[in-house]
């Protein structure tokens, strides 16, 4: 049996095994932080049990529709973000390199909240933050001063920043199926079957029913809301990993004849469902917190790091066998921070490797050490959780938003490649892509994402984010945003090894000489 | 809980949870493909 050029490509660029390691390594990404402590109050803000509705329009209209995009591109082209995109169309290699900009710069910031998740693992054993769960967040632990930069060290964070760092590195030298791909068929179920045990849990606290009924009265006056729109799409888009690169990364190592469709409508109910569940499970923690307090759920619902690192200690301090809620939950932030913070690092690593015909473990090695030492310099100072804070709001938006308006239009209108790509995920797929599917990303998708990021940016430009100084938004926030787009186009700039890179590989040669029957 | 938010958590868990499961089951008609142990060396 001889070998062809492409194989021994395919060879050197890796591999999932098989459909379900790529479908559990596709739900890692996609079950994020976001889905534990976003999508609840996103859902209990904008309409509770009404939110259904658009978030499941959002859903069918946006967010499968785009996975489907971002798995044909990677699928038919067979390379990371930048040569999928050269391979699609040689002009529009930018796009690919402002996605992976983006993902670098993600990587340097999440780790860090898992880092902060992991301690917290352990200081729910001995409730380590007392009866101030606040105080002890930003002074004891975060060491936070005023907004500003510090170069302070602060131990207690930069030892498990640096553990995650090692992990991250370790699984990316392993490579796609034995790093990424080992990693998700372990971490997803036992996340899910964390996550659960805290579900049961918290639905047996006092208070657990209020919790639910907070969360799930419908309002159904908000359907009349454009915001709730917007922020249904929003949700939607953000906690599917779509449109920076992951999926593309991640669609270039399945199999050719993969029913791509199947696979990705599994990834995106798999997704939401799980947004359901930790929901259910957040809500009705909140239920038992405000009743031990005598408030009302609206007072203690929120999200992000307050609802991890402040509402949750309080929970696990006042709630009988705290010490589990403990454990489960900063584990399940853990497990399923882990599993999406490879993805993104992978987007880097599969991009150098394409570009420059690395070997895995060097360009493991050349990104992982790098993003490991800048993430180490500013998150494990006493400045880092405000910096943390405006770079992840600004990139999601001016980077991540952004750059997926940006490619789909670009796709779809300039390029012209949505019925190439539907006709790809067509040969294999369950699902048939049709009209509709043209519609929804050419049109539909583009423009409700449009309308959220015109809403982001008329907000950002009329108010400071959270009251930063200037200078700290310029930099960290603006300053970033246009950073990742300048980087981008700067490394499309430079020439590939071998021009012939830039063709997909012919997949008849294969089949015929060496592929599966 | 009001009547009303029983109604809609149960709305939400039969179309997102049913709805991995009919995904679970549309997928498992086509065979899981592998691939070559020659495609997965990474190296």
């Amino acid at each position: 049996m001889s070998t062809t050029v492409h194989e021994q490509a395919e060879a050197r660029r890796g591999a999932f095994s098989s459909r379900r390691v790529f479908v559990l390594a596709a739900i890692g990404s996609a079950v994020g932080l976001g889905n534990i402590w976003r999508f609840p109050y996103v859902a209990y803000e904008n309409g509770g049990g009404a939110f259904v509705i658009p978030y499941l329009v959002a859903l069918l209209t946006a967010g499968i529709p785009f996975l489907f995009l971002d798995y044909a591109l990677g699928h038919r082209s067979r390379g990371s973000a930048p040569l999928a995109f050269a391979r699609t169309r040689r002009a529009t290699e930018g796009l690919g390199w402002w996605q992976v900009a983006i993902c670098f710069m993600i990587a340097v910031y999440y780790a860090a909240v898992i880092a902060w998740a992991l301690r917290y693992t352990f200081f729910s054993f001995d409730e380590a933050w007392g009866d101030d769960p606040e105080g002890f967040l930003f002074g004891d632990f975060l060491q936070a001063g005023d907004p500003g930069v510090d170069a302070t060290i602060v131990p207690g964070v930069l030892v498990p920043l640096a553990l995650v760092w090692i992990a991250v590195l370790v699984v990316m030298v392993l490579g796609v199926q034995k790093g990424i791909g080992a990693t998700s068929v372990v971490f997803i179920p036992v996340l899910v079957i964390a996550f659960a045990a805290l579900v049961v849990r918290s639905l047996f606290l006092p208070g657990a029913g209020e919790g639910l009924d907070a969360l799930f009265t419908p309002d159904w006056g908000a359907l009349g809301d454009a915001a709730v729109w917007a922020a249904a799409f929003g949700q939607i888009f953000f906690s599917l990993s779509v449109g920076f690169g992951i999926m593309i990364t991640y669609a270039s190592y399945v199999h050719r004849r993969t029913d791509m469709t199947g696979s990705g409508l599994v990834v995106g109910f798999a997704n939401s469902g799980f947004e359901l569940l930790a929901g259910i499970g957040v809500f009705a923690a909140l239920g038992f917190m405000a009743q031990a307090n005598g408030v009302a759920v609206g007072e203690v619902a929120t999200d992000g790091l307050g609802l991890a690192f402040i509402a949750f200690p309080t929970i696990i301090s006042e709630a009988p066998a705290g010490a589990l809620i403990g454990v489960l939950f900063f584990g399940s932030l853990v497990f399923a921070g882990i599993t999406s913070l490879i993805s993104v690092i992978e987007v880097v690593v599969s991009a150098v490797r394409d570009k420059f015909e690395m070997t895995r473990r060097n360009a493991a090695l050349v990104v992982t050490i790098p993003s490991a030492l800048l993430s180490l310099v500013f998150f494990s100072t006493t400045s880092g959780v405000y910096v943390l804070d405006i770079v992840d709001h600004f990139i999601n938006r001016f980077g991540i938003l952004l750059v997926a308006v940006v490619s789909m239009l670009v796709l779809a209108w300039v390029v012209r490649a949505m019925p190439m790509l539907a006709d790809h995920m067509n040969r294999n797929g369950s699902v048939r892509l049709g009209q509709w599917w043209l519609v929804l990303v050419s049109v539909v998708a583009p423009a409700a994402l449009a309308y959220v990021l015109v809403r982001e940016l008329i907000d950002n430009v009329q108010e400071a984010y959270e009251g930063y100084p200037g200078w700290m938004l310029g930099v960290f926030g603006w300053g970033a945003a246009a950073a990742v787009l300048v980087v981008g186009f700067v490394a499309a700039r430079l020439r590939w090894r071998h021009p012939e890179a830039l063709t997909i590989p012919d997949d008849r040669v294969v089949t015929e000489e060496g592929g599966q029957p | 809980m009001s009547a009303e938010a029983i109604v809609m958590m149960v709305v939400a868990m039969v179309v997102l949870w049913g709805g991995l499961a009919l995904a679970l089951l549309n997928l498992a008609r086509s065979p899981d493909l592998p691939e070559s142990s020659e495609v997965h060396r990474d190296l």
